[in-house]
């Protein structure tokens, strides 16, 4: 699987990467190819506010619904639209192009209770 | 991988379903649908048997002829779809993998004491579908050139030239895509032969072809408006509901026809449509509220399509909602999503576009 080596995990597949005095997340290489084919993609509204671990956005693939979890309290300050017409992107550019939001951390001590990317690779290859 | 009637299936390989499904459409899908179950039936009371038990007409039917039909109950409902063929002598039934054990025991069970000999060859048949604008082009370069002349819905037993094998194999002009293709029947033995010979003579020949997982098939037939059996027809869905009125003859006797005729003659309490839907992937059991805002039924199906680029389901519905331009809402996760009632299918199958 592909790792982006300047990013912390959740065991449930999301990334989350600093950028700026913003944070930026996504989902996995792992995740993107557990899904197959992502079709359509919910996110949130700007402005909105979330605790560590809610469910901010929804990834629809061929098969499925999942939901998609905040690894970090804060208020959503952009999304990514080039989502809307190109929801694969997600499937091609995990870590770049394929961005879910972007966040103002509201606890940013919550960073160093995330996964390394070598923690989160070995939880991700015992599924 | 995903357990399916027994057998294990690829919902998607490597691939990925989108690039599968388009794939299909734009050159050649191979399916590998062993899955699918293969019923003969023969003997001197064969003809009138298989006239009274299924919808469609199938004595007017010549040697070779391939034709869609209903299996019902005696209460009128879908008990499975079926493809027959009309060998000379023999009747040659293609059943849904799930209904293959209920429909042989529902055939034996009408039969008469004598005369019809009913037998399942499903373990012994593989059943392998080639579909796409380049699969008889294809085929002919396995056959000697005796496909691109069959017309559609009819069948010939030809010799393939595969794997370096002569494969005997019944070939039908037929399909589950909504583009020309055909359907292969050979001995399981077989299988590898025909399965990677057709992907090598597709690679010598320029050809661009892959293999289709369960995503895309459901996708490519959706698109094309046909039915899958346990969504758009079921053992609780009456043909008339589901507008499939046209595969059953009422000239003839068949298991079904006074519940049907019953329907028909009281207007459906509910009535399949295609509706288009903005906002998100409308799925299997998603509700449909009408313009009052109140339920008005219920999605059975419902996806991304790759070859229209729309969010659609298929949906039972009020009949007074069922106007194509009716604007209706999906409920996708407690929100609603703005939907309309469109035209099926979405997309026109290759052998329907006359001008």
């Amino acid at each position: 699987m592909k790792l982006d080596a300047n990013a912390r995990y959740r065991k449930s597949h999301e990334w989350v990467r600093k950028d700026g005095a913003q944070y930026v997340v996504g989902i996995s290489d792992h995740a993107q190819e557990s899904l197959g084919d992502i079709v359509f993609v919910e996110l949130p509204a700007v402005g909105k506010a979330f605790k560590q671990g809610d469910a901010f956005a929804v990834v629809e693939s061929v098969k499925a619904a999942s939901d998609v979890y905040l690894p970090m309290s804060g208020k959503i300050v952009a999304v990514n639209d080039a989502l809307e017409g190109a929801p694969d992107l997600i499937n091609r550019e995990p870590y770049s192009g394929g961005w879910l939001v972007k966040f103002e951390a509201s606890n940013p001590a919550e960073w160093d209770g995330l996964l390394e990317p070598s923690a989160y690779e070995a939880e991700a290859s015992k599924e | 991988m995903a357990p399916f009637a027994g057998y294990d299936m690829p919902i998607s390989y490597p691939t990925g379903s989108v690039e599968e499904h388009n794939i299909c459409r734009r050159s050649v899908g191979l399916f590998d649908i062993d899955h699918m179950g293969q019923v003969e039936v023969s003997g001197p009371g064969a003809d009138a048997f298989v006239s009274g038990l299924v919808s469609a007409p199938v004595l007017d039917m010549a040697d070779n002829d391939a034709r869609y039909s209903l299996l019902l109950s005696e209460e009128g409902t879908v008990l499975d779809d079926l493809f027959i063929y009309r060998l000379p002598g023999k009747w040659w039934i293609v059943v849904n993998a799930s209904n293959r054990h209920a429909d042989v025991a529902w055939m034996k069970s009408r039969a008469p004491a004598s005369g019809v000999a009913i037998d399942d060859l499903s373990d012994a048949v593989y059943m392998i579908a080639v579909q796409g604008p380049n699969a008889c082009r294809l085929m002919d370069l396995a056959s000697g050139g005796k496909v691109s002349p069959m017309t559609r819905f009819t069948s010939a037993e030809l010799a393939l030239a595969l794997g370096g094998r002569s494969v005997k194999a019944l070939v039908g002009r037929t399909g589950y895509t909504g583009e020309d293709g055909v359907e292969l029947f050979f001995p399981a033995e077989d299988a590898h032969a025909v399965w990677q010979g057709l992907l090598d003579l597709a690679a010598a020949h320029g050809i661009e072809a892959g293999p289709i997982g369960l995503g895309a098939r459901d996708s490519l037939r959706f698109e094309a408006g046909m039915p899958l059996h346990g969504h758009e027809i079921s053992p609780s869905i009456n043909p008339v509901e589901a507008g499939f009125k046209w595969a059953c003859d009422f000239s003839k006797d068949f298991v079904g026809k006074a519940a049907v005729e019953a329907v028909a003659a009281s207007g459906p309490a509910r009535k399949l449509v295609g509706l288009e839907v903005t906002g998100g992937v409308p799925r299997e059991g998603y509700v449909v509220l009408g313009p009052d805002g109140k339920e008005t039924g219920a999605c059975v199906a419902g996806m991304f399509c790759p070859s229209v680029g729309k969010y659609a389901a298929n949906a039972f519905v009020r009949p007074e909602h069922a106007k194509a331009g009716t604007v209706l809402k999906v409920l996708i996760r407690d929100k609603e999503k703005d939907a309309v009632v469109v035209k099926r299918p979405l997309y026109v199958p290759v052998y329907r576009r006359q001008a």
